[in-house]
């Protein structure tokens, strides 16, 4: 896939605080960052180039190997591409699948990462090894296991829906449009809470005693102790977290791929990745897909931007 | 955020200098060493094992008759083909000498020019007069040959003989006929599918199409335009959704189902026909209808005509960068030849391409009658364009049968749909 791992957890530079004699800094700074420069350059800057000047292409596997000639179409690749009824209908399904799955996965992150700082330390830890067993399964063999368990036929979640007595025998949850797409957002859920999860215990945990005891002896409630002194203090992490969760959710593609089959009955659950791919790069229109790269690209870069701007302000009061 | 003011600037200006993507240099001549190591990739199976095994008595042969050569044998997953080829192509000198690929990739793998033109090869070659001439068309594109048909891929229908046998029925003689038992076959068990076939499986909507008189798209000197919004295309396409329907094989379950996963419900015992290949007889041996099934030609709109198959199969070509091509075309011919080719079917059950193994395989195998009788009455081939594998990959097709099922448009708007967007691919 064209569009890069961007991994922004790591972005962030810690400030630089302001020393007297600025020129020397810069230079030990500017030699510090090198290795960073080099590697980004290497690995993001010079293939996004290559991108942006593929997309501006008419570049096919002819053109890839050498034995057609080049023709230069300028934003065509992108006309056609926004002109596309398709492609508008996958980006709005992709937008409300992903925030879906955002907003579950943040729920039953931060839920359970609560309860994993209420509970004793064997129930604790038996919660950490569900997650992170769930955190480690690769997605196709995840993806796959739902499938199984959610098998029209033979599925072990039809036979017992329809054990208790509810009309779920032969039930296909792999056919509406927004069953399909519940079922794979709960599959996501599941394999991306345990990120949110050890984020935010982390974050409640890094919490100092004094500040709670504080707040418990001054009559603080269970509640307000929640909103007003855990909350704000975990709103870093949580805002990482959050972005985290967007751009992955954003870029789902082995579940949909898998779990629908390619985009599901007549496309109908198709995401923006799975349609880059079946449209361009199967079909190997690689300047269409570079555009469809570029365009995620410089979405996905835009919430970067606003996480970026968020944590300096946030790291005034920090 | 620097980078990000930076690249734009970066970008444009190197477009102004007139910078373009990169592309790899085209294949070169290559060359004709006479030893070495001869490399070959070849198609990964299901069910490997017997596929390698009748390869290495080939690759033994072939290096008892050739002094100082190796022979290196590479296993292609099937659906990872198109990454691993599209890398090949894009770096001859880790192409192979040699590769399997399968005929509707012929044009848009000769479009990259890195296929050798085997014309004048097997046309000297001593068995190459045996070859099926169908078949060869299917290895051409541009009036060139890229390879040498290694076998075919015939599809005809299969059914449950006890069933038929309980419900008194008979195998259809007309394509009405086939979705009238379908449907009795359902009314009768509620839990079987009167037929497994699936809104993924192209290569059973064909003959619908085909034998209603429809196209799939004319071609006009080079220009193609698609034709599947013609009246008689638009019938058979009709009647083959009209197989997804609930008092068939409902679309909740089948309008998803791809062509192995048809063959799949069948074997399993889940369905009272299917539409299979010959090349399904090991998955259907080992499910649970073995002994139960029996096999026919597709019919056709008339009693007694038969549905013109798609004809599929696989090839094997020389890639034009090889440093041995003496030596490749050498492996091609053994392989290829009558020899292995009656190897290969007793390994796999593929079909033979040359006439005379054919009917000597026929005339022992009763198994076989269904397929070569479906061979000869006329079998069709997909557009000979590059075009093909991108209509393919978008799933053009069965989106269009998957709307006609689902209800969620009417034949001729779905149809008009798929022309347009054939018609783009086609340019």
């Amino acid at each position: 896939m064209v569009v890069q791992e961007a991994q922004p957890a790591v972005a962030a530079p810690a400030p630089i605080p302001r020393a007297p004699r600025r020129r020397r800094d810069g230079r030990a700074a500017a030699l510090y960052l090198a290795p960073a420069a080099i590697l980004l350059l290497a690995m993001l800057a010079y293939p996004i180039y290559q991108l942006v000047l593929i997309s501006l292409y008419d570049y096919g596997q002819p053109q890839a190997a050498g034995n057609a000639p080049l023709v230069f179409l300028g934003v065509a690749n992108y006309a056609e591409l926004l002109s596309d009824v398709q492609f508008w209908t996958v980006l709005g399904k992709t937008v409300g699948f992903a925030g879906a799955c955002v907003i579950g996965s943040l729920i039953v992150g931060t839920g359970l990462a609560i309860l994993a700082t209420r509970v004793r330390a064997v129930p604790r830890m038996l919660l950490f090894l569900a997650a992170l067993g769930a955190w480690s399964t690769p997605a196709i063999a995840g993806s796959y296991v739902w499938l199984f368990l959610f098998d029209t036929d033979f599925g072990l979640v039809n036979e017992i829906l329809s054990g208790l007595g509810l009309p779920f025998e032969h039930h296909s949850w792999t056919f509406g449009t927004f069953g399909v797409f519940g079922l794979v957002a709960a599959e996501v859920i599941w394999c991306s809470f345990p990120f949110v999860m050890v984020t935010m215990y982390a974050g409640i945990k890094g919490i100092p005693d004094e500040v709670l005891e504080a707040a418990s002896l001054d009559g603080a409630s269970m509640w307000r102790t929640t909103w007003q002194i855990i909350l704000p203090m975990v709103r870093p992490l949580l805002m990482i977290a959050t972005i985290q969760s967007i751009i992955w959710d954003f870029k789902v593609f082995t579940q949909i791929y898998v779990m629908t089959n390619g985009g599901g009955v007549a496309g109908r659950n198709l995401v923006l990745n799975v349609y880059a791919y079946q449209q361009a790069f199967a079909g190997q229109e690689y300047g269409l897909g570079s555009a469809i790269g570029v365009v995620m690209t410089l979405l996905l870069l835009s919430i970067t931007g606003l996480y970026v701007r968020s944590q300096r302000r946030s790291a005034a009061w920090l | 955020m620097r980078l990000r003011r930076t690249l734009p600037v970066i970008a444009t200006l190197a477009l102004l200098a007139g910078c373009a993507p990169t592309q790899s240099a085209p294949a070169g001549a290559g060359g004709d060493e006479k030893t070495g190591t001869v490399r070959v990739w070849l198609f990964d199976e299901a069910n490997r094992a017997p596929k390698e095994a009748a390869v290495k008595e080939a690759i033994t042969e072939f290096k008892a008759a050739h002094q100082g050569v190796e022979v290196d044998v590479q296993w292609v997953p099937v659906e990872g083909r198109a990454d691993k080829f599209s890398g090949a192509f894009n770096d001859p000198s880790n192409a192979p000498d040699v590769a399997e690929f399968g005929n509707t990739d012929v044009s848009s793998y000769a479009a990259t020019g890195a296929l050798a033109d085997l014309t004048g090869d097997l046309a000297s070659w001593s068995e190459g007069k045996d070859l099926i001439p169908t078949v060869l068309d299917t290895a051409k594109s541009g009036g060139k040959t890229y390879g040498l048909p290694w076998y075919t891929g015939i599809r005809a229908l299969y059914y449950r003989t006890d069933l038929f046998t309980e419900l008194g029925l008979k195998p259809p003689t007309t394509l009405a006929e086939l979705a009238d038992t379908a449907r009795r076959i359902r009314a009768a068990k509620p839990e079987l599918y009167g037929i497994s076939v699936g809104g993924k499986y192209t290569y059973a909507m064909l003959p619908f199409l085909w034998a209603n008189g429809g196209e799939l798209a004319k071609q006009d000197g080079t220009k193609w335009t698609s034709t599947v919004d013609s009246e008689q295309a638009k019938a058979g396409v009709t009647t083959y959704a009209s197989l997804l329907k609930d008092d068939i094989c409902p679309p909740a379950s089948c309008a998803n189902l791809t062509g192995t996963q048809s063959v799949q419900a069948f074997s399993g015992g889940k369905a009272g026909m299917t539409v299979g290949g010959d090349f399904n007889r090991k998955a259907v041996e080992q499910g649970a209808v073995k002994g139960k099934y029996a096999v026919v030609p597709i019919p056709g709109t008339t009693p007694g005509s038969v549905a013109p198959a798609f004809a599929g199969g696989n090839l094997l070509g020389v890639f034009n960068a090889t440093k041995h091509r003496s030596l490749a075309l050498d492996f091609v011919e053994l392989l290829g030849g009558a020899k292995y080719q009656e190897k290969m079917y007793t390994a796999m059950g593929n079909l033979p391409t040359l006439s005379s193994v054919q009917q000597k395989l026929a005339a022992s195998d009763p198994f076989l009658k269904p397929f070569v009788d479906t061979l000869k009455a006329g079998t069709k081939f997909v557009p000979a364009t590059p075009a093909w594998s991108k209509i393919d990959s978008q799933n053009v097709l069965p989106t269009a049968v998957q709307q006609i099922a689902t209800g969620g448009k009417d034949p001729a708007a779905a149809l008009a749909t798929a022309a347009e967007a054939m018609n783009k691919a086609f340019g």
